[in-house]
């Protein structure tokens, strides 16, 4: 399948916002989930092998969402590449659904891994990147890291552990929006120069403009002849494309009123109906 | 195999102790099974893996002194075909890595053995630090990990065979020290979720778990001499219990004591009381077992006799009860 680009990240972008709306009051994490939105339409619409069985797919591209408050645009790029079914997402955050507020293991689905505490992505990442190159297959695994997620302890085991396991077939990507949930992170717990950071534990690493799709492309594939991980810090903005909710650590987790739903949809370019 | 040869390996195995035992035993499975992967962290010696990690590199991993990512990627590994199994010190194997452990391994259902070394209070005299008095009721709360304590070596060495086909995730909790004590003396049957009865007796039901069970033994053969008829039972898997034989106990006994080298609290006392309290008819239940909190460490031998956890301090607390 070929996708239209730029097509793809506005519909993820708006069935981010429409699905943070169906919330309700239970209040979605929106911030969190724009800024990924370039980051899986470069994924999901070029970068990676997917299938629409992928649970029989072996040689399948793992993705694994770390840093899993980036569910609704997750679910919607899911959702755009047809692994989520059309009726699915009407459960969404509703009791007994299969998709809550954060991801549960799903396969069938896309969703490799259940997440919701941080820190554990990369770990199970690694366990299937050394998995993938006992069996000789050539599938890659991507691992989306919050910058906030990185205060946890365990990423950094894990960094140096890819690193160590010379595992060239494993690919972060951490999406730099520059804020967790009690503020900035420059005066939470610093994470200073991470492209540096990952480079001194091992890993080849570069930065890109986390919303701008070719970018984010051309970096991934820039990293062919390699023994290391590579690791991609996206520029990215917490709340990408709304006016309200850009940089503002509010709408880190809020609720969508039908006004700001409205001034959501005029901010990216979509009539209201 | 001859019931002499099972003898000799017996003895070896008691004298090596569970962990080397361990290491050992892996070595037959790396041989049959390109699948298996052996992960550690930094304690590649204490889990007898030494003559392991240079026989099979392929089939080994040490992660450095990192818990959390070992159970990640142990995780990720099962998740992918792979049979796993992770060590490291009881209380480093469960308490360190525990939310990793409830998510990756509980919550997900990628089935990891995950084997914790020196549990209980053998490692007393390096103190409480590597003591651990609260793997079982930690682990127990987490759903679909099943917990199982061999009595000596050569159980072990039985569930470690059964453990291949076993459906879900284990916990393997290892305790005394090299020697350890022997108590199965030839062949048996093994299956994980049934108990074993290891003295016949009409009375009163000593259920033990782990090496503690020499004790239980010895505290039988005093109460015999006493004209008080024991019967020993090895619940060597706490998670799920054989509710079968506590059936049988409620009915029969008029008196039930569970020995453990756990804390009282939640570990395989906790766990029978939780089933025995919905019994309509049943005996009183004594829960004999390391105290709700953290005292003073020290010599193995010593320390049991200090928490009267020996077969003499086992013997004399149930003749009391008795004939009070």
């Amino acid at each position: 399948m070929v996708y239209n680009l730029t097509e793809m990240s506005k519909a993820i972008r708006k069935r981010s916002i429409d699905l943070a709306f169906s919330s309700g009051n239970n209040a979605a994490h929106l911030g969190p989930g724009l800024s990924l939105v370039e980051i899986f339409t470069a994924l999901y619409g070029y970068v990676m092998k997917i299938s629409n069985d992928m649970t029989n797919f072996e040689d399948r591209d793992r993705l694994i969402l770390s840093k899993e408050h980036g569910v609704l645009s997750y679910y919607a790029a899911l959702e755009y590449i047809e692994l989520i079914g059309e009726n699915d997402l009407d459960t969404f955050m509703k009791s007994h659904s299969e998709f809550l507020g954060h991801p549960v293991m799903n396969r069938a689905k896309g969703i490799e891994f259940t997440s919701g505490s941080l820190g554990m992505g990369l770990s199970l990442g690694i366990g299937v990147s050394i998995a993938l190159k006992k069996k000789k297959s050539n599938s890659k695994v991507y691992v989306i890291l919050g910058d906030g997620e990185c205060n946890e302890g365990s990423i950094w085991e894990s960094v140096m552990s890819a690193s160590m396991q010379k595992l060239d077939n494993l690919v972060v990507i951490v999406d730099r929006n520059g804020y967790q949930l009690g503020g900035k992170i420059e005066e939470t717990l610093d994470m200073g120069d991470l492209r540096e950071k990952f480079k001194v534990f091992g890993w080849n690493s570069v930065q890109c403009d986390g919303h701008d799709v070719n970018d984010i492309i051309s970096k991934i594939k820039s990293n062919q002849n390699s023994d290391k991980p590579f690791a991609l810090i996206a520029n990215t903005i917490k709340g990408k494309g709304v006016s309200f909710a850009e940089n503002n650590i509010e709408w880190h987790h809020s609720v969508l009123t039908k006004n700001l739903y409205k001034q959501a949809l005029q901010d990216i370019g979509v009539v209201y109906e | 195999m001859s019931s002499s040869k099972f003898s000799k390996e017996i003895k070896l195995f008691s004298r090596m102790g569970q962990r080397a035992v361990f290491g050992i035993e892996m070595l037959k499975y790396a041989e049959m099974n390109s699948d298996l992967m052996v992960l550690t962290a930094d304690v590649s010696i204490p889990a007898g893996l030494d003559r392991f990690r240079k026989s099979y590199p392929n089939n080994y991993l040490d992660v450095g002194i990192a818990e959390q990512n070992m159970i990640g990627i142990a995780a990720g590994l099962s998740s992918e075909g792979f049979q796993v199994f992770t060590t490291t010190y009881a209380p480093f194997q469960t308490l360190r890595c525990l939310e990793q452990i409830r998510m990756d391994i509980g919550e997900m259902k990628n089935k990891v053995c995950m084997v914790g070394l020196s549990s209980g209070i053998v490692l007393g005299m390096i103190g409480t630090m590597h003591c651990s008095m609260e793997d079982i009721s930690i682990i127990r709360s987490i759903p679909n990990i099943t917990i199982v304590s061999p009595a000596d070596s050569f159980e072990l060495t039985k569930l470690l065979e059964a453990s291949f086909n076993y459906p879900q995730s284990l916990y393997i909790r290892l305790t005394a020290g090299s020697p350890s004590p022997i108590v199965y003396r030839e062949d048996y049957d093994f299956k994980i979720g049934k108990s074993n009865t290891l003295l016949n007796g009409t009375d009163v039901a000593i259920i033990g778990i782990g090496s503690i069970l020499s004790e239980c033994i010895s505290a039988a053969k005093i109460l015999e001499v006493q004209g008080i008829s024991v019967e020993v039972i090895n619940m060597h898997t706490i998670n799920p219990l054989d509710n079968e034989k506590l059936n049988e106990i409620a009915r029969e006994k008029k008196l039930l004591v569970t020995v453990e080298e756990h804390s009282i609290i939640g570990g395989l006392g906790g766990s029978i009381a939780e089933v025995f309290s919905s019994f309509k008819v049943r005996p009183p239940h004594l829960i004999m077992g390391l105290p709700h909190s953290y005292e003073n460490s020290g010599i193995y031998e010593e320390m049991l006799k200090y928490y009267e956890l020996d077969g003499e301090s086992i013997a004399r607390k149930i003749f009391d009860y008795l004939e009070e």
